[in-house]
């Protein structure tokens, strides 16, 4: 291999406007670096917080239990055959991992300012990291699900096989996103404003403290407009077996939109990194 | 002979400067704000000529700059602040994109402009062994493998598994500096890294830097060191507002750097800037009358008054005065915290101005030059400047052989010696 390299020494043309090719072959070539961010990431995140892993298991759970208290009890809406902490919980999943990875990945290119202004390496890495260290959060969430569903006594079905898909799903809804935002963040310091309320609104717009059936037929497919439905919807399905009706075409609306959102956030992404490191 | 390593076309970067008055960052406020009046605007006037427009201007940080690096040489890249140095460096380390131009480089560059980048507060020495490691471009392997030797060369051995916020500034940075030495690359790009440390770990980075370039490696080094530059490099390249002004050996290009640099000019001054912490504002020559002056008699002691600028409260700076050679041979230096430790408490905010005689009694004719530095020492540089050049000219007296030459050397003394017997 270093034999291979010194007879062949590379050759890198540095000039305006690149092709992209070589940005996607420096993308693999940097995986590593990837790996090291999202270690990085990790290890941060639970030395920071003396009760780092304690809080990611406490906040679904209180969540849970206001959802259910509110939803379920006060306001008596309907939950399917499933018991409705189940219901909020397996939304909570894929809704906290999505939340957590934008707002993450939102900051993460000025967070890393420092690293930008000094180092090259594919700008994308940054906040695909956060993304990905964001699915620690959610394995450890995934593990209270298996013990709540214990508690209730419901085991899942060959349905649970879809979940890793619907996980994908999720992670192409949050790395668009991300993408979108991190690079707004550079161009527009204000932005970050902008983001925590789009989350907390997002939390009521999608179905996360209730069942998406409560919302009216002829609703739906604009309903699923909003690529977290599908997700949530799917996660559902997958866990609590038959349980929980789906809207199939808003699922596949969904996933639709979701990639839609991956595509132009890469576009506009790639765009913005070639003054990132002027501006930022 | 071999294809060059570097080769530099034409290359040239354009910035966009705003004269409006506006904040640091741009804001989507602003943006929405300006959109809708500028759209207002065209809804009453139609035809006016926006002026707005006009209050963008360009800025060319290099322009039309071309070079080539042959393989294994090591070329050092000097200038005044703003000449380009940091955005030619920006460029060929692929942080920012040129406008114009090319550079073709073969082989694997690795560029330090910065030691420990990346390093994070929380984590251990040895996690940000590899986190640096990685940032920089090492494979997780081969960090592995030069672990031992980066440990040992940073001399932390007892707190590998310490937060590297618990470690001192100057652990700090030989733990950095040990990680960047280890690099392999082809091509070296280095930035003023140097500029940090104790004098005897900032040898022993020169040391290592001799090194690399003796196993034939390409290296690309900006400082402000003439005497590094002088020992490490074979040749340098002089920047001057964006534009290359001579690239030629080392000697020619750094005496005539420093020897033309402000003839005759025995004050200088420099704009004020928002976004530095501590400035230097302006800076004067002055003779044993008080009068402003650049030449000097053997034995005179030529006194530099600093006019600067803290824009912030500071704590643990010290303003340091800095004499070369034309010859690049770092004189001397000293700073106002020398003779006393108290300056090292706060200083607030606001414009001082110190003097300090220089003791050059026993310095033989020749030409000097000043600069001045704001920084914490060991730690960080806040600002520094080529200030001055200043000539000290024999006066006919002791500095002078009986033929009329020079006396050789740094220093002149006047010696007596005594005839033990003749035989």
């Amino acid at each position: 291999m270093a034999i291979e390299e010194s007879l062949q020494p590379e050759l890198l043309l540095i000039e305006p406007d690149a092709p992209a090719l070589h940005y996607w072959r420096d993308l693999w070539r940097y995986r590593e670096l990837l790996w090291f961010l999202v270690w990085r990431d990790v290890l941060v995140r639970y030395k920071q917080t003396a009760i780092g892993v304690l809080w990611s298991l406490l906040r679904p759970l209180l969540a849970m239990i206001a959802f259910t208290l509110v939803f379920g009890l006060f306001a008596k809406m309907p939950s399917g055959e499933a018991p409705y902490p189940l219901l909020v919980f397996a939304a909570m999943l894929p809704w906290n991992f999505f939340a957590n990875a934008l707002s993450e990945s939102s900051g993460a290119l000025i967070g890393n300012a420092n690293l930008l202004t000094k180092v090259y390496f594919p700008r994308m890495i940054i906040p695909l990291s956060s993304v990905i260290a964001s699915l620690l959060d959610f394995a450890i969430s995934l593990a209270v699900m298996a013990v709540i569903m214990l508690w209730y006594g419901v085991f899942p079905t060959w349905r649970v096989l879809a979940l890793p898909l619907f996980l994908l799903l999720a992670c192409v809804a949050a790395t668009g996103a991300g993408l979108w935002f991190s690079a707004l963040n550079v161009k527009y310091r204000d932005f970050r404003y902008v983001v925590p309320f789009l989350l907390q609104f997002g939390l009521y717009v999608s179905p996360v403290g209730f069942a998406s059936a409560v919302v009216p037929e002829k609703w739906r497919l604009f309903y699923a407009l909003n690529p977290m439905v599908g997700v949530i919807d799917g996660f559902r399905w997958a866990l609590l077996g038959l349980k929980v009706e789906v809207f199939w075409p808003g699922i596949i609306l969904s996933t639709f939109l979701s990639l839609l959102l991956l595509a132009g956030g890469l576009r506009f992404f790639r765009g913005t990194e070639k003054t990132m490191a002027d501006v930022i | 002979m071999s294809a060059p390593a570097v080769s530099v076309r034409n290359l040239g970067k354009k910035y966009l400067l705003s004269h409006q008055p506006r904040e640091q960052y741009t804001a989507l406020r602003d943006v929405l704000s300006d959109g809708v009046a500028s759209f207002a605007r065209r809804l009453c006037r139609p035809f006016a000529k926006d002026e707005r427009a006009d209050s963008v201007e360009e800025f060319w940080a290099l322009q039309d700059v071309s070079f080539e690096i042959k393989q294994g040489e090591r070329v050092g890249i000097i200038g005044r602040n703003g000449a380009g140095k940091s955005t030619l460096l920006k460029i060929l380390s692929r942080i920012t994109e040129p406008s114009t131009g090319s550079i073709r480089i073969r082989g694997k560059v690795a560029s330090l402009l910065e030691v420990g980048t990346g390093f994070h507060p929380e984590l251990t020495g040895r996690e940000n062994i590899y986190l640096n490691g990685a940032i920089l471009g090492m494979r997780r392997e081969e960090i592995r493998r030069k672990f031992d030797e980066i440990v040992q060369f940073a001399e932390i051995e007892k707190f590998l598994d310490t937060p590297v916020k618990r470690y001192s500034s100057g652990m700090y940075v030989r733990l950095a500096f040990a990680v960047a030495a280890h690099l392999e690359p082809e091509i070296l790009v280095v930035d003023e890294v140097l500029a940090v440390g104790d004098a005897q770990f900032q040898n022993k980075c020169l040391g290592k830097m001799e090194e690399v370039g003796r196993e034939g490696r390409t290296v690309l080094f900006v400082s402000h060191n003439m005497g590094a530059i002088h020992k490490l490099c074979d040749r340098a390249i002089w920047l001057e507002s964006g534009q290359l002004l001579e690239s030629s050996d080392t000697d020619t290009v750094v005496q005539k750097y420093l020897s033309s640099a402000f003839p005759g000019q025995s004050t200088r001054q420099f704009p004020v800037r928002s976004d530095k912490a501590a400035q230097v504002l302006q800076v004067r020559l002055l003779n044993g009358e008080h009068q402003e002056s650049t030449e000097f008699g053997l034995g005179e002691e030529p006194c530099v008054e600093v006019r600067y600028l803290l824009n912030r409260e500071l704590t643990g700076i010290h303003v340091a005065c800095i004499v070369t050679t034309v010859q690049g041979v770092h004189a001397f230096s000293t700073a106002d915290t020398d003779t006393n430790a108290q300056l090292f408490e706060a200083r607030p905010a606001g414009e001082y101005v110190s003097w300090v005689r220089l003791p050059m009694k026993d310095f033989n004719s020749g030409i000097y030059h000043v600069a001045i530095g704001i920084g914490i020492p060991g730690v960080q540089i806040l600002d520094r400047q080529e200030a001055l050049s200043f000539t000290v000219h024999d006066t006919g007296g002791f500095g002078t052989l009986k033929e009329g030459a020079r006396r050789a050397g740094l220093l002149v003394f006047e010696v007596p010696w005594h005839l033990r017997e003749k035989t």
